[in-house]
Order: C-alpha cells, then sequence, then structure tokens
C-alpha cells in the first residue's frame, strides 16, 4: 500500500511539473581559510547578482538560472575536485577566482568544451583568443595592470620616470610574479630602476622588506598582495612613514580588508581599478528590494557596495551579459556550453549597456573577440580616504602599453600552443 | 663604521623583536606540552579565537548574529556598547577558561591515558571545530584591534641612533612593549610555577601523572589551570599579532611560526621557547639581510626550520628540552 501511495505521488509530481530549462553557472568560492575574508564578498557579489536577475527579470532571457556554489577554500586541488564534481551539471561557464586553479583548469575546460572567465587574474596570455579557445580573461589582466601602474606613475611624473627606484613588493607565488616580466620590460623602456621583494605565504611577517624599503627609499612601492600580506604591508609602510601616496597596490591589494586595519594612517594608499569602487549606482537600489530586504542575499547583506562584492557582481554581470549574447547569436535562450563560448567571444559591453543595467560608469566600455580574450585593459587608480571611510577613483581608465605586452603575449602563448601541439584558428 | 654592518646592526635589533613574538607564541605550546604531554595544534587557533572574542567584547558584538538573523529573520548586530580594552581583555580571559574547562570536560577527560598521537589527533579535531565556531560567533570578516597599544617607530631609538651612527634605526613600539610583556608573562609563569602551591602542582603532573595523583593533586583541575593559562598566553599573542595585521583568520598560522622556535629552543622549556625565539628571529633577519637579495629573498619561512633542524642534529632535545631516557 505503501509503495502504491509512494509511486503515486512520484508520478503526480512528474506530471504537474513542468520540464524547466535552466541557465547553469558555477560559483568557485572560497568563504574558509586563509584568504576567506576576501573570498565572502566576492562570493556574495557575484551570486547576489545571479539571484537579482532571477527575482526581479525570472532569469536571463526567459531561463530560469542556477548557480552551484562549489568551496575551493582557495585550494588548488579543491578547486579542481569542484571542476571535476559540477562538470556534469551543465555549466555553462567557469569562475574559479584563482590563478592555481585556472592552470590547472585550462587544459581540462579545453577538452570539455566548457568556457572558463577569469576576471583580473589567472593565465595573463590567455588573452589570445586564437591559442586559448575557451579561455577569458577580459576586461584586465596583470600586464594590463603592471602597465596602467607605471602609466600612472608618468602622469604623476610629466612623462619621465627616468632614474626612479620602483620597488615591487610581491606573493611569493605565480600570481604574485605574473607582474615581474611586463615591470621588467618596462624598466627598459622609460629607464626606472627596479627592486623585487618577494613575501611568503601568508605574509604576516615583513619586517625585512620593510627595512629594506626604509634603508634604500625607493621612489615608488608597486604591490602585488592578497590576504594578511596586504594589511600587513600597508601598516609596516605607516610605520617606516612611507608616503602613502607613492604606495600603489594591485586591484587584489585594493579593498576596504586592505586598508582598514591601519586606521587614518592609511588615508592616500592607491590601488588599482578596473570597475568602480564605491555604491552609487541604481542597480543597488534594485540589489537592495529584491535581494537584500527581501532575504535572499547569499551573505549577511552589509557587503553590498564594497569593493569585493562590486567586483563579485560585476563578474556575474559580465558572464550573463554574455550569456544573453549567446542567447541572441544562438536564437534560443536555451544555450548550450558551445553557444555560451560564442557568446563570451562577441561580448560587447558599451556604455549605453551599463547604463541600461544600472550600472553607467561603473566599468570602461570593451568588446572581446575570437583575437582578443582579454578586452581593451583598461584600468583606473583609486586612492583610499579613511576620514570618509571610502575610496575614491582619482584617475580615468586607460588602456596599458600594448607595444610592451603583446609581445609578452604572443611569447607566452606561442610557447603554450608549441607545447600542446596547438595551431592559432579563430573557425 | 661601514653603512652595512649599521643595517646589519638594525636587522639584528629588529629579528629580536621579532623573535619575542615567535616566542610568545611558542610559550602556549610549551605550557601544555609540560604539563600534559599534549602538542597542542590548536594553540595558533586559540590566538584568533581569543582576539576574536576581545574584539567582539569591546565592540559589543552579539555572538552569533549572523546564525541567530538567518534563522528568527532579525537584524541584531550590536548590543550598542563599546568597553574599555581592560575590560575587554578581563571578559576574555572569562571566557578562554570556561573554554579550557569545555575542553578539559568535553575531550580530553575522556582521553586519559591515551597514547600521544590520540591526544595530538585531538587537538587537531579541536583547532578545526574552533576555526569554524569562531567564524560563526564573531563573522569571518577581517576586525580592526585597537586596545591602545603604541605603534610606529621609537623616535627616541631614531634620534639617538642618528646622532651616534648618521643612520636613526626603525624599531617598531609595538615590538618594544611586545618584549615588556613578555617579560612580565614569562617571569610571571616562573614565579607561578616555582613558588605557589598550584605552580608546584603543575610541575609535579608534568613530571609523572601517576605519582601526583597518589599525593592527592587533582589532575581535572591542574589541566584546567594549564589549558587556561595557555588560553590567556594565546591571548596575548593573539592582541600583539593581531594589532600588526587585523583579527583574521591568517593570525592562526602564527603557529607556523612557533613550530622551529619549539624544535630550537625545546618543547618542555619556558626560557627555551624565549631563547628559541629569539635565535630564530635573529637568524632570519640577519639571512635574509645577508643571504637573501643573492638568492631572490624570501628566505624566512624555509631558514628557521633549517635552523631548527641543525640544532636538532646535536641536540634532539632542542636546546634547552629534557633529556628522555627510556629504558627498554
Amino acid at each position: 500500500m505503501k509503495k502504491k501511495l509512494l509511486s503515486a505521488v512520484i508520478a503526480g509530481f512528474m506530471v504537474a511539473t513542468p520540464v524547466m530549462a535552466e541557465l547553469t553557472f558555477s560559483a568557485l568560492s572560497y568563504r574558509t581559510g586563509a584568504y576567506g575574508n576576501n573570498g565572502i564578498p566576492f562570493a556574495d557579489g557575484y551570486l547576489d547578482y545571479f539571484t537579482l536577475l532571477q527575482e526581479r527579470d525570472g532569469g536571463i532571457g526567459g531561463e530560469s538560472i542556477k548557480v552551484i556554489e562549489c568551496e575551493t577554500a582557495y585550494n588548488t586541488e579543491k578547486g579542481v575536485e569542484c571542476y571535476e564534481a559540477t562538470k556534469g551539471e551543465g555549466v555553462l561557464s567557469y569562475s574559479p577566482l584563482s590563478t592555481g586553479i585556472t592552470y590547472q583548469l585550462i587544459p581540462k575546460v579545453t577538452a570539455d568544451g566548457i568556457a572558463l572567465h577569469t576576471m583580473g587574474y589567472g593565465r595573463t596570455s590567455a588573452k589570445n583568443g586564437q591559442i586559448f579557445r575557451n579561455v577569458f580573461n577580459f576586461p584586465a589582466n596583470y600586464w594590463d595592470g603592471a602597465s596602467v601602474g607605471i602609466k600612472h606613475l608618468l602622469d604623476i611624473n610629466g612623462g619621465d620616470i627616468k632614474g626612479k627606484k620602483i620597488a615591487l613588493v610581491y606573493h611569493n607565488s605565480a600570481y604574485g610574479k605574473e607582474p615581474i616580466r611586463t615591470l621588467e620590460e618596462l624598466s627598459k623602456k622609460h629607464g626606472y630602476e627596479l627592486t623585487l621583494l618577494p613575501v611568503d605565504h601568508p605574509g604576516q611577517e615583513q619586517k625585512s622588506q620593510w627595512l629594506q624599503i626604509r634603508r634604500e627609499k625607493p621612489d615608488y612601492v608597486l604591490m602585488w598582495g592578497w590576504g594578511v600580506m596586504n594589511p600587513v604591508a600597508i601598516q609596516e609602510a605607516v610605520n617606516i612613514r612611507y608616503p602613502m601616496e607613492n604606495f600603489i597596490g594591485v586591484w587584489w591589494s585594493g579593498s576596504e580588508n586592505d586598508v582598514l586595519p591601519a586606521g587614518a594612517k592609511a588615508t592616500g594608499y592607491k590601488a588599482l581599478a578596473f570597475h568602480a569602487v564605491n555604491s552609487d549606482f541604481p542597480i543597488f537600489d534594485d540589489m537592495k528590494k529584491y535581494v537584500v530586504d527581501a532575504g535572499k542575499a547569499a551573505g549577511a547583506g552589509d557587503q553590498v557596495g564594497t569593493v569585493l562584492y562590486n567586483r563579485g557582481m560585476y563578474n556575474a554581470m559580465l558572464v550573463s551579459e554574455a550569456a544573453r549574447t549567446a542567447q541572441a547569436i544562438a536564437g534560443k535562450s536555451n544555450i548550450s556550453q558551445a553557444d555560451m563560448i560564442k557568446g563570451f567571444e562577441a561580448l560587447e559591453m558599451t556604455d549605453e549597456k551599463m547604463a541600461a543595467l544600472g550600472l553607467a560608469g561603473f566599468g570602461p566600455s570593451f568588446s572581446v573577440s575570437c583575437e582578443n580574450h582579454g578586452g581593451d585593459g583598461m584600468v583606473a587608480v583609486a586612492q583610499w580616504d579613511a576620514g570618509a571611510g571610502k575610496w575614491n577613483v582619482v584617475s580615468d581608465f586607460q588602456a596599458s602599453d600594448m607595444s610592451v605586452i603583446q609581445p609578452l603575449i604572443d611569447e607566452d602563448s606561442g610557447a603554450f600552443a608549441a607545447e600542446n601541439k596547438l595551431s592559432p584558428n579563430c573557425d | 663604521m661601514p653603512d652595512q654592518l649599521v643595517y646589519a646592526m638594525e636587522v639584528f635589533l629588529n629579528g629580536l623583536m621579532a623573535g619575542v613574538l615567535y616566542a610568545l607564541v611558542a610559550l602556549g605550546f610549551v605550557l601544555i606540552y609540560k604539563a600534559s604531554g599534549i602538542f597542542n595544534y590548536a594553540q595558533g587557533v586559540m590566538a584568533l579565537f581569543a582576539a576574536m572574542t576581545l574584539v567582539g567584547v569591546m565592540e559589543g558584538q552579539v555572538p552569533f548574529s549572523h546564525l541567530i538573523n538567518a534563522v528568527l529573520g532579525t537584524k541584531v548586530h550590536h548590543f550598542g556598547w563599546h568597553l574599555p580594552a581592560l575590560i575587554g581583555i578581563v571578559s576574555t580571559v572569562v571566557i578562554m577558561v570556561v573554554l579550557a574547562w569545555l575542553v578539559q570536560r568535553i575531550i580530553f577527560k575522556h582521553l586519559v591515558g591515551q597514547e600521544p598521537i590520540i591526544l595530538f589527533m585531538a587537538t587537531i579535531g579541536l583547532a578545526y571545530f574552533m576555526e569554524g565556531f569562531g567564524d560563526m560567533m564573531w563573522g569571518s570578516e577581517i576586525k580592526k584591534l585597537d586596545v591602545g597599544l603604541p605603534q610606529g617607530i621609537n623616535l627616541w631609538i631614531d634620534e639617538t641612533t642618528y646622532n651616534i651612527f648618521d643612520y636613526g634605526f626603525f624599531i617598531d613600539n609595538l615590538d618594544i612593549f611586545a618584549t615588556i610583556i613578555a617579560a612580565i608573562l614569562v617571569g610571571g609563569l616562573v614565579i607561578f610555577s616555582q613558588y605557589t602551591k598550584e605552580g608546584r602542582a603543575m610541575r609535579a603532573v608534568a613530571d609523572d601523572h601517576q605519582a601526583a595523583l597518589s599525593v592527592g593533586v587533582s589532575l581535572n583541575f591542574i589541566w584546567i589551570m594549564v589549558w587556561s593559562v595557555a588560553g590567556f598566553v594565546a591571548l596575548v599573542a593573539g592582541i600583539m599579532w593581531g594589532t600588526k595585521s587585523g583579527v583574521q583568520f591568517s593570525l592562526s598560522l602564527i603557529a607556523l611560526k612557533a613550530l622551529p622556535v619549539l624544535m630550537l629552543g625545546g618543547f618542555t622549556s619556558i626560557p627555551g621557547a624565549i631563547v628559541g625565539g629569539l635565535i630564530i628571529g635573529v637568524g632570519e633577519k640577519l639571512f635574509e639581510f645577508t643571504v637573501g637579495p643573492l638568492i631572490g629573498g624570501a628566505t624566512e619561512n624555509w631558514f628557521a626550520y633549517v635552523l631548527a633542524l641543525l640544532v636538532l642534529v646535536f641536540r634532539p632535545q632542542g636546546l634547552f628540552g629534557e633529556k628522555i631516557i627510556e629504558r627498554v
């Protein structure tokens, strides 16, 4: 009797439930571990944007959205496990939020025909879409960041930084080493002297590096840090009374988490940014109405508008716009993984589109193509104001120096192609 | 005097200061190991938990607020008070004592007589539990810790050394303060263990559990007391490191800095932890200063372990550890 009843219930459920197509995305996030306090706001922003689209618009192009979150703890092995565990769900694109995981996933997504979007991290030479067909790293990469950092120094020095001393304090990992080659090439072009100061994980103790900076008095310090390394470096800079306006971090060293522990003396510290760093945008009204106040926020809702929350939200917006583009190209709403790659490759973010999304001026306009998977590499500089407790963008978005970067991209992607017996193509 | 020698002197002094901070972490390990033979893997997490609790209490944060709000649909976050540091510290000490009682009652009471590896595994479990419990209780966002400790360059040392060497040394006021605190702490611990009834009981338990039990020493009480003192030491370490970097998960990783100190100084010696910390601090800083630039830098993490291993080759019990003689 029980079996019959159960069968009837299941049969009834199957008949009553319409077959719903879903656009499935992955969120390889980290809310635990040494970098969890930075991973949480990013993950919240990423998930909240998809929730907003679902609640306000009913999904993307009429299709409901499913996001599978998987905890990586910023651990490469766990990230790969997450990929293997979720790829069978028909995931349209992955955003692994880790350079280490990115390197491991590149061959896997290529074999599986799934898109990999690494926004502001990952393998820089993936900008060459003729080699890295499934990998996208728009709107900016580390080499763009290094180049725009130097451009900013040129701007504030009347176009001449010859003979200046620049120190790079970097996380002693694949991520932290990414800008070195670019900075070395740029030093040949502009005549500055580069000093490299690696900091081992996690970066809690940096006395040696900052004593060296105090002795050698570099004119500028650039930083490629993450996690606890950032606030410690900023505190040490304050301690040795290094001029904060001459200290510039990459975008992963430019969140509230990095500057708040140093208090008022962190004022003036600069960081690169490829998107807006505050909450003065109409989209946040919708975010409050449909997500936070509705009790559907991924977190406590207290991170909305912070730098890392904005970045996660921006990442989700770009992925969803790529999906929308893919739907337009395919002429159907229920797109496949192959359609999604085409959507990424044809993505065009215009000022009009950003304004329509409630994000006018949030990020630069750019376009993606088969040849260029990295966008236009537009980066701005933001500066921390401890008194007001907020970041202010203090420069225009400007493009990187492709005369230096393009040969490096060609060289690195060419080496990858030779190693993997790939030939460039856009077919 | 050559510039490099003057710089080396500055590096040496900063190494001593860094060593004191390492020793503060190592002390907690030594206390528990000395009294119970347990290598407490959770000592770093205890420092994190203590610092999180201190900030939470001082700032009037509602414990488990995220959980409460998620379950009940409320929006409670703060009690609305900001307590002075001293009250915050005293309250945190009380919480650490309660934690010690719970650890003893729930975990180690049931593991008396077990192999050391079992006890060690239990502390691994405790560490992972406390990581999650602390996050759930106080949230995992980075927190600013300000108990009024001075920070930044010591101007007197800067000016004095400038007048002598034509180069002003950088010494962080926080490091000087940490050194004074560590000296008081070690002095207090030595007096406690040598001249108080409880301290002598602790040493008796450390020497021989069975013999101590036979003369009426309560093993239960001693272990709670030792875990409480280790919790207090963790709080001090958490305050010093948390003031430098903000209170966040990475604070628990300072335990990695204590391991070479313990290997070098010995697991059972309080003076060993201090001397070991100073040797490691000075050694790694001078090595980075002299050899680091030649081999690409970032030598400090691994050099500390190399130094400790070199000592182990000649003195397996560490510089100050007790020589273990086991008869077959």
